[in-house]
């Protein structure tokens, strides 16, 4: 229990340093805010107006604490650019690139356990040899490639799937489907390859070790060895990948989000990093570390439940 | 099963040879081997590391590596060809006719699941229903001597200690209600008392259950009690046969005879007789041997020795052995040189070189404080060898780890070195108090850089305590490297290319190079053959006599500790029960714990000792909830009664400063009549 108060806590520290380096980054970058927001052809006088207006014209350390503070009262802020509460652009943008994830996860695990079951199966053998380096091709090409190549492919060359990963408005759960799913299969390549070898590790450790050769020896089916005995102690190091890579996944949803044009969180920020709209960017990238100590808080848990090691100490 | 069936052996071994195929290349591990295992006997296979044994228990249940290739013979488990059934079939066998206990009870047992699953798994797939499986798992951890069954079933394995692991896989085992019963390396690992009652419940199990047992073992005394036949294996072939009392006390193998000449005899001690030591290394799996397969090692070779593998030769009821001289043998057991102690043991004694009083440690604060050392004081005088015994848990390894200073000791305890104290933590002593003192620990592949060649190893020790210059320390290595008798080839080498032995060697080198006073060893024989054993004590008993050096031995082997030992301490949970010299620690009067750990210790010569066992009740206590007054008075046969658990018992100083922690006055402490 201290544990994960320990936990906790410690997640509060690291986002507060998170939204200070982030923060300064900004500030450190060229321009301001109202020269970006009204273009170059825009008199110096409007600009510092609108700079007033939105309080960018005030010290850094002011601004800085004002949004903090807002942030500890509940109050997101409101987009310089866009000039509407924060809340309103983030909570459709975290849905959709929920959506997304959720895609992503019933396409990968399933994909990757059976692929990493399998190779451990045939450890040493020709078939693992072709599952592990195809994985560890998979997983060395940079997400934006396998997305620029993909989208050639399969959107622009063989025409099977549409360039934009938005579905029209109203459209059905099938078309979404069909918008969404080259993207999703971006993520799954990359990120899909790694979680194969470490669920293909884990099995390998388990099948190997001497309990597993107790359950043979007791008389056990082959299968019955495999789910009873192995894959409970092979899968638990996946389990801690899996939400260890959360922000492996945020990462590359900021990139196949703007490379397939979808309104998802990591797109929202980048156009405003861009805009060095510094409000949205920083309560977008809080949101974000905070899912992210969730995860992998609720990953231990999760952990601790299928390891019973974890929870009675001699 | 039809009549013929059951007059055939239960498990019956014919010629049979494998080899692993390793980069391409066949290795021959099993090079012809012939025995067989009667129903309801007990037969062991002996032999040191690499001969094979553990290969032939595998083997036995068809469950071996991938790489491993049959290349003749046959093993016939209840009368059916193992490697001729489908895998259908083997399966049927594994669920009702054979099943193994392991060496490590602890990683044989899944993490992840209870134990009364585990168990009742075994009923399950012989097609009991669920109830009845939970029944029979409880009947079976019944049969195995476990009290407290329903906590047992729903606990997971890690939350029991080894001795109780142990018995949770032999429930298994038994619970396939076998007729064989493969058993590889039992008790190694575990502590001398609970490997007592893991041999006394097999013993029992065995006369109830009628199941026949393959022994797996290099413990040569566990074997002598357990077992009706014994077959010495070596190099994948079988040396010698017969039954367990002729072939130990009349073994007409020269490498059976070695083997039991490596052993301290019980009562032995250093100055009475050097051990033999078998010279060199078993055959490599692979290594063409024509003749003989010992002809390599054994020291009544001639040169008809290598002409062809001899025949057996009957040489008593039942016992045969693979020697063209095995007439000969019963002449060359047993002699063994004597030496006299040295001489400056007899001169007035200087001053200790450590001595420590009233040193404690403990982990933790307040709630959370464990108190591993209490106010433990000894010292050790120059050339001497004090030798620490004690069960798992009462502190032996701490203890070395808190002299060298790679734990601190508890405020208040002091640590002196020829006089002067010395800081708590190694990083605080001055650099002469810090190399002044060494260690050798149990395992030698993790305690020495695999990184670096034996001569960097040694030399870097050399440089940095002695500050030599280059060409010193490239003579200081020659010298270190000859006196823990390496060859100097072998400085060439990375650690990871020597046999374990050598590299025990490199290990002792590395600590005695820089000239120490005084050298901890942790187990240092622990994790070696009976014959690399023999080689190390022999190497330790030579550096106290000519270089002067000052030991502490921590070891579980009792034997080997009275063998080396000039005094003894015994510790229980943490604190000394009994200090004093080797002779008087085990001939007694001694503690009753002691008398306990000496007479669950196994050795050759009693089979029926076994019976007047002094038992300890229970389990060591835990940390979190020490005992009051006396500390062993939860376990302790002779427990006087309030006393016991009110009071710290009185340090009770005889002559020789031999100290006994014990309400009981003196002469009525238990004496140890075979230990001399």
């Amino acid at each position: 229990m201290y544990y994960y108060l320990y936990r906790l806590v410690s997640a509060f520290v690291t986002l507060f340093i998170l939204s200070a380096i982030v923060f300064f980054g900004t500030v450190i970058l060229p321009g301001d805010v109202g020269r970006r927001i009204l273009g170059g052809l825009a008199s110096e006088t409007a600009v510092a107006e609108l700079n007033r207006q939105l309080g960018t014209d005030r010290p850094v350390i002011e601004q800085y604490s004002s949004w903090l503070g807002g942030l500890l009262h509940g109050d997101l802020g409101t987009s310089f650019s866009m000039r509407v509460p924060v809340g309103e652009l983030l909570a459709p943008a975290l849905l959709n690139s929920a959506i997304l994830t959720l895609l992503i996860l019933v396409l990968l695990l399933p994909t990757a356990i059976v692929g990493g079951v399998l190779a451990a199966l045939l450890r040493g053998r020709p078939g693992d040899h072709l599952i592990t380096v195809s994985a560890m091709a998979a997983t060395t090409v940079p997400d934006f490639v396998i997305g620029i190549l993909l989208l050639l492919v399969f959107s622009l060359g063989l025409g099977w799937f549409p360039t934009s990963a938005t579905a029209p408005a109203g459209s059905g759960f099938l078309l979404q489907l069909h918008h969404l799913l080259l993207p999703a299969l971006c993520m799954v390549i990359g990120l899909g390859g790694y979680v194969l070898r470490m669920v293909r590790a884990g099995v390998v450790v388990a099948l190997e070790s001497d309990y597993t050769r107790t359950a043979f020896l007791k008389g056990l089916s082959p299968a019955a060895v495999l789910f009873r005995h192995v894959l409970r102690n092979g899968l638990m190091s996946t389990v801690a990948v899996i939400s260890s890579q959360i922000g492996y996944i945020f990462g590359g949803l900021v990139v196949i989000e703007v490379i397939f044009n979808y309104d998802g969180i990591g797109r929202l920020i980048y156009v405003a990093a861009n805009q060095k709209d510094f409000v949205v960017l920083q309560t977008g990238i809080i949101i974000v570390g905070s899912i992210y100590f969730m995860v992998s808080i609720l990953g231990d848990i999760v952990h601790s439940a299928l390891d019973p090691r974890t929870r009675f100490k001699r | 099963m039809n009549d013929e069936a059951r007059r055939e052996p239960v498990l019956r071994v014919a010629d049979l040879r494998l080899a692993y195929r390793v980069d391409g290349e066949l290795r021959e591990t099993i090079r012809g081997l012939s025995f067989q295992v009667e129903r309801g006997e007990a037969y062991a296979l002996v032999g040191e590391s690499g001969c094979g044994k553990s290969t032939v228990a595998f083997a036995a249940v068809h469950y071996l590596p991938d790489n491993t290739v049959h290349l003749g013979g046959q093993i016939l488990l209840a009368g059916q060809d193992i490697r001729a059934l489908s895998w259908q079939q083997r399966r049927l066998l594994r669920k009702s006719v054979v099943s193994m206990v392991y060496q490590n009870a602890a990683t044989a047992l899944n993490p992840t699941m209870r134990i009364g699953d585990q168990i009742a798994e075994v009923f399950l797939i012989r097609g009991f229903s669920r109830a009845e499986a939970c029944l029979g798992a409880e009947d079976a951890l019944r049969k195995v001597r476990i009290s407290d069954v329903g906590k047992v079933l729903q606990s997971y394995p890690q939350q029991l200690s080894g001795g109780m692991q142990q018995r949770v896989v032999i429930a298994m085992a038994i619970s396939a209600s076998p007729e064989l019963i493969i058993l590889d390396e039992p008790t190694t690992g575990l502590d001398a008392t609970v490997e007592a009652e893991i041999l006394e419940l097999l013993e029992n199990l065995r006369q109830e259950l009628k199941v026949a047992l393959l022994f797996i073992s290099h413990n040569l005394a566990v074997v002598a009690q357990l077992c009706d036949r014994v077959g010495t294996l070596y190099a994948g072939r079988m040396v010698e046969e017969g039954s367990t009392s002729s072939l130990l006390f009349n073994p007409h193998h020269p490498y059976t005879a070695s083997l039991l000449r490596c052993l301290p005899k019980r009562g032995a001690d250093k100055w009475t007789e050097v051990l033999t030591t078998i010279e060199g290394l078993p055959p490599k799996p692979g290594s063409i041997l024509t003749g003989c397969v010992f002809a390599g090692r054994c020291t009544l070779v001639k040169p008809e020795c290598r002409k062809g593998h001899p025949e057996a030769i009957v040489v008593g009821q039942g016992q045969k052995s693979w020697c063209i001289r095995a007439a000969e043998v019963p002449a060359m057991a047993f002699e063994r040189p004597k030496q006299a102690p040295p001489a400056d043991q007899k001169a007035p004694p200087l001053p200790p070189v450590i001595e420590v009083r009233n040193l404690s440690k403990s982990y933790g604060h307040g709630p959370n404080k464990v108190q591993i050392l209490s106010d433990v004081s000894f010292a050790i005088r120059h050339q001497e060898v004090l030798g620490i015994v004690g069960e798992s848990g009462s502190g032996k390894s701490t203890l070395a780890k808190v002299i060298v200073g790679l734990e601190p000791a508890d405020p208040g305890s002091a640590l002196m070195l020829m006089g002067r104290p010395m800081a708590r933590l190694l990083e605080q002593r001055d650099p002469a108090q810090a190399g002044a003192i060494q260690m050798v620990f149990q395992d030698p592949s993790d305690s020495l850089n695999p990184k670096h060649k034996v001569k960097t190893i040694l030399s870097r020790t050399a440089t940095k305590a002695l500050r030599l210059t280059a060409s010193d320390a490239k003579q200081r290595t020659f010298e270190v490297a000859k006196s823990v008798k390496l060859d100097p080839s072998h400085v060439e080498y990375y650690p990871g290319a020597l046999s374990g032995g050598l590299r025990q060697r490199v290990a002792i080198g590395r600590a005695i190079a820089g000239k120490p006073q005084f050298v901890v060893c942790d187990e240092p024989t622990s994790a070696l053959d009976v014959s690399v054993q023999a080689a190390i004590l022999n190497l330790l008993v030579d550096l106290q006599r000519h270089e002067g050096l000052s030991f502490i031995f921590v070891s579980h082997d009792l034997d080997v500790v009275r063998y080396i030992s000039d005094r003894i301490m015994v510790l229980y949970f943490g604190r000394v029960m009994e200090i004093g010299p080797a002779e008087a620690v085990f001939s007694g009067p001694h503690h009753p714990y002691t008398e306990a750990l000496l007479s669950a210790a196994a050795h050759l010569e009693r089979k029926e000792v076994s019976k007047n066992r002094v038992r300890l009740r229970g389990e060591p206590p835990t940390h979190r909830f020490p005992p009051g007054g006396c500390v062993f008075h939860t376990r302790c046969p002779r427990k006087l009664g309030n006393i016991c658990e009110e009071k710290a018992p009185p340090r009770q100083i005889g002559g020789n400063g031999h100290e006994i922690a014990c309400h009981i006055p003196v002469n009525q402490l238990g004496r140890t009549a075979d230990a001399r």
